[in-house]
């Protein structure tokens, strides 16, 4: 997906110095620079991977036999806790019973790159993954050969045993690894067929299920240290303002009120300022800082308000300079058609509250908290603490949420900051309504699509100009951006398939003039370019005359969009519906795999609409466990739905006006509609699971609403109740 | 501050609290089980439900000083074992995603399921709709309390 958009780098990748261990410990190179190839390394003799080579996870067979992973990747719902191991036992041969998973820390010495972002755990990983599984197991299997003295090829792995065929001998891996961890990692693995998996690819259960049915799972909020200090910040309510005065008098009077101190917290490239209150209990805090007085300036930054916020966003649209070669084929169209799409800013709204541990030292940091992108609060905190970030380490709890806003560091750098003040370890917690109004957002988007379509119905240009912000704690200065492209780019979301059967298309973003701070927010930017695309993919298909999904079809070359929409169109029984019934489809892709949802509505006896039922048909390629799929499509539908039609964070004075669920509705259970996912098998490269699934829902719920009533949708969110 | 028995998942603790401190930050913080989540602290996402007399209750927005005597109960007192049908179907049914909200869907859920043993989707609909589910596991939660109910019933 080319995006016009900048975007700041997500990725950085980390040196790896050498490990020691006794058990066989086996990590996982990451491409290097001009190497394309990933590898496998013995890191109990230490001298295998030497400096320069980056380490991104590893397994270890201890002299139990017992297995431990280090999931190196988030866990916050989406199931990489459970992904990972499960393919690192396929080539292991191990059931999953054997494996213990930790929450790898942040550590440059251990592991590299750690966000969870972009759907990346599996489609990036999961070949270097299998790698170390096979390889550990060729060298468990190499070992017990040598001790029998029989040939290699007479035994083979099962269960976390090995086994001499002919004989019958059989041997734990705990057995085994003080050999095998002597042994070099084999060049030349042979990886399973697909045919032959027995755990990848079946709907194993999550192991993290049962801790989080019974209260032991931990996230954020629920780690302790002895000795910890509690605080809690009062922000800027307008975004940029600095601390003008303070009256700490009424706080400090309240019993286990350690100290009231400015702090401040990066939002990317910007500080913002705060007052915090430290206390030795979290009640004491919470008291102390409705106490708390604090005068801000903000004079001289813009007060916005959404309205103004939205004139400006379509003003800015107008702004690229136009294509002249775009230009020239659309007005030969034969039928042309112009429309305006808008979205919301919205609030991450993770169900777990912003919330972060920090115990800074003289010569070390550690944190623990929700945290999504480990690495870039690590190097955050080497930057601004001048420590050197070996001796930063940052652990992971599990994350009640993430969702893009728990990969900022600003909150964990506020505990950072006060426990290097405070000397003791320190637990920075945000209220919802903290959470909710102080950012960062999902950036609010406006979009002018225009299209043409040919004499036989076939569209012949498409144009999207989009006005929006970047990611980052935005600016003050008016976009200006560069004309529209020219047959080439592409919004994200949009199916690359379109851009191959239109011959001239185009183009173009200007960034909106906005303090606002953003962040990604699930499926960053396909979320919103997904709906103005495909909605006007739709009003092409209407224009046209034609059926929405034989258009589509007839735009998409290419066999896994012609597969996913045969499929689209045999589960949801769309050749046999009724005209006008309330049907609608959209497609979307992004991170590597297309999801098409079609919707189905209804009205009640009231006259009002009713989302009846979603029928979600994903093809992410090659992939590890359908039932966390069909998950995280589920989340993915009811996410979108209340994106779509509950809530929007409104900005009045230049401060947030939704404060809490009371105002900033989200879907519940009876919102819910009946909701059917399939997926594509194919063996095409693995793509992402935990976005692709939100972008098409809203276009097909509005797709599907016109089908029924005739009435165009283009302006999110929207109230179904009066539709 | 005053001094309060509170019986908590047939426990007795003696706790030290100010009156109109909430419930929910005496059991997470006083007591020490963190099973029981805060969401919103305006009673209108139902992450820190909580039985009290067997009742689903609202422990962000309860002062201690309304529940002295009465029986708590939390997740960590529904089964440490996992051995609660509700519990049981959670897990057969994978419902849970990042799971924050999950202890007080339960709670609710096992609230409903002692009440009306085989409840009906508008049952369900009624008794879950103050719970907030940002992961969207709605369907499986629907699904799971039928589990229940069959696993219960049997």
């Amino acid at each position: 997906m080319q995006n016009p958009r900048p975007n700041i780098s997500r990725r950085n990748f980390i040196t790896q110095t050498g490990l020691t261990g006794i058990a066989l410990t086996l990590g996982i190179v990451l491409p290097g620079c001009g190497n394309d190839k990933g590898g496998v390394v013995n890191v109990s003799q230490g001298n295998g991977a030497g400096a320069g080579t980056e380490l991104m996870s590893w397994i270890s067979v201890d002299q139990s036999g017992k297995v431990y992973i280090m999931n190196h990747r988030s866990e916050m719902g989406q199931g990489t806790s459970q992904a990972i191991p499960q393919i690192i036992a396929e080539e292991l041969e191990v059931t999953l019973d054997q494996v213990s998973i930790r929450s790898a820390p942040a550590n440059p010495k251990k592991y590299g790159p750690q966000p969870s972002d972009g759907s990346f755990s599996v489609r990036g990983w999961h070949k270097q993954l299998l790698l170390a599984g096979a390889s550990a197991r060729q060298m468990l299997i190499t070992a017990a050969a040598d001790r029998w003295k029989v040939p290699v090829s007479e035994c083979y792995a099962r269960s976390g045993e090995v086994i001499h065929h002919p004989s019958g001998k059989k041997l734990g891996y705990g057995a085994l690894v003080e050999e095998a961890a002597k042994l070099p990692p084999p060049q030349n693995v042979v990886l399973k067929e697909r045919k032959d998996y027995t755990v990848i690819g079946r709907p194993m259960p999550r192991l993290d299920t049962p801790l989080k049915t019974n209260g032991t799972a931990v996230f954020g909020l629920d780690k302790k240290l002895p000795g910890m200090l509690y605080a809690m910040v009062e922000r800027s309510p307008r975004f940029r303002g600095k601390v003008k005065s303070i009256d700490d008098s009424a706080s400090m009077a309240i019993a286990g009120v350690k100290r009231v101190l400015k702090v401040r917290r990066p939002v990317f490239g910007t500080w913002y300022e705060g007052v915090a209150v430290v206390a030795d209990t979290l009640w004491g805090a919470m008291q102390a800082r409705k106490a708390l007085k604090v005068e801000w300036d903000d004079d001289g930054i813009e007060r916005l308000d959404s309205d103004k916020l939205r004139a400006r966003m379509l003003e800015d649209l107008k702004k690229p300079g136009p294509s002249e070669k775009f230009e020239a084929a659309y007005a030969k169209a034969a039928k042309k058609l112009e429309a305006v799409y808008e979205t919301p800013y919205q609030s991450h709204s993770c169900m777990e509250p912003l919330n972060c541990i920090a115990d800074v030292r003289d010569n070390s940091i550690e944190v623990w908290g929700p945290i999504q992108e480990a690495n870039w609060i690590q190097a955050y905190l080497s930057e601004n603490m001048k420590m050197p970030a070996a001796n930063i380490t940052v652990n992971m709890t599990f994350l009640g949420g993430g969702f893009g806003r728990k990969a900022s560091p600003d909150y964990p750098y506020e505990a950072a900051y006060i426990s290097r003040e405070m000397k003791a370890p320190v637990q920075v917690v945000w209220t919802r309504e903290d959470d909710m109004t102080m950012g960062l957002f999902r950036t609010g988007s406006a979009y002018a699509c225009r299209g043409g379509l040919d004499a036989h119905g076939n569209i012949s240009a498409f144009q999207a100009i989009t006005a929006s912000q970047p990611f980052g704690e935005g600016t003050d200065e008016d976009g200006k951006p560069g004309p529209a492209s020219d047959n080439s780019g592409n919004m994200s979301g949009l199916l690359a398939g379109y851009l191959q059967s239109i011959p001239h298309y185009s183009f173009g973003w200007c960034a909106v003039k906005s303090i606002i701070p953003t962040i990604w927010w699930r499926a960053p930017n396909a979320h919103s370019d997904g709906f103005a695309g495909e909605s006007f993919i739709d009003e092409l298909a209407f224009a046209a005359g034609k059926d929405p999904l034989e258009f589509r079809k007839a735009h998409l070359p290419g066999a896994r969009y012609q597969a996913l929409i045969e499929k689209l169109e045999t589960v949801s029984g769309w050749k046999g519906r009724g005209r006008k019934e309330g049907w609608g489809v959209a497609i979307t892709q992004c991170f590597g795999s297309t999801v098409g949802h079609i919707v189905k509505v209804s009205k009640r006896p009231d006259g009002k609409i009713k989302i009846e039922k979603v029928f979600s048909v994903i093809d992410c390629g090659w992939y590890v466990n359908p039932d966390i799929i069909s998950a995280q499509l589920e989340g993915s539908i009811v996410m979108g739905l209340g994106a779509a039609i509950k809530h929007e964070t409104h900005f009045k004075d230049g401060m947030a006006v939704e404060k809490n669920f009371d105002t900033y509705p989200m879907p519940r259970i009876h919102d819910i509609p009946d909701i059917e996912v399939h997926i594509m098998e194919n063996n095409e490269a693995a793509g992402g699971v935990g976005e692709p699934g939100l972008p098409p829902f809203a276009p097909a719920l509005c797709n599907a609403i016109f089908d029924l009533t005739g009435k165009r949708i283009r302006k999110l969110p929207f109230n179904l109740e009066e539709v | 501050m005053a001094t309060y028995n509170l019986s908590i998942n047939s426990k007795d603790h003696n706790i030290e609290a100010d009156p109109q401190m909430p419930l929910l930050w005496v059991i997470r913080e006083l007591v020490g089980l963190t099973g029981t989540k805060y969401g919103c602290g305006i009673a209108q996402c139902g992450a820190c439900t909580v039985q009290l007399n067997g009742n689903p209750v609202r422990s962000c927005s309860l002062p201690v000083s309304m529940v002295a005597g009465q029986p708590i109960t939390t997740i960590e007192g529904l089964s440490p074992d996992n051995s609660h049908p509700i519990q049981k179907a959670w897990i057969a049914e994978q419902v849970p995603q990042c799971g924050y909200c999950q202890s007080g869907q339960i709670m609710t859920a096992a609230a409903l399921l002692k009440r009306t043993p085989n409840p009906t989707d508008a049952d369900i609909d009624n008794a879950m709709q103050g719970h907030i589910c940002r992961c969207g596991t709605y369907t499986r939660i629907r699904k799971a309390i039928k589990t229940a109910a069959h696993l219960a019933n049997q």
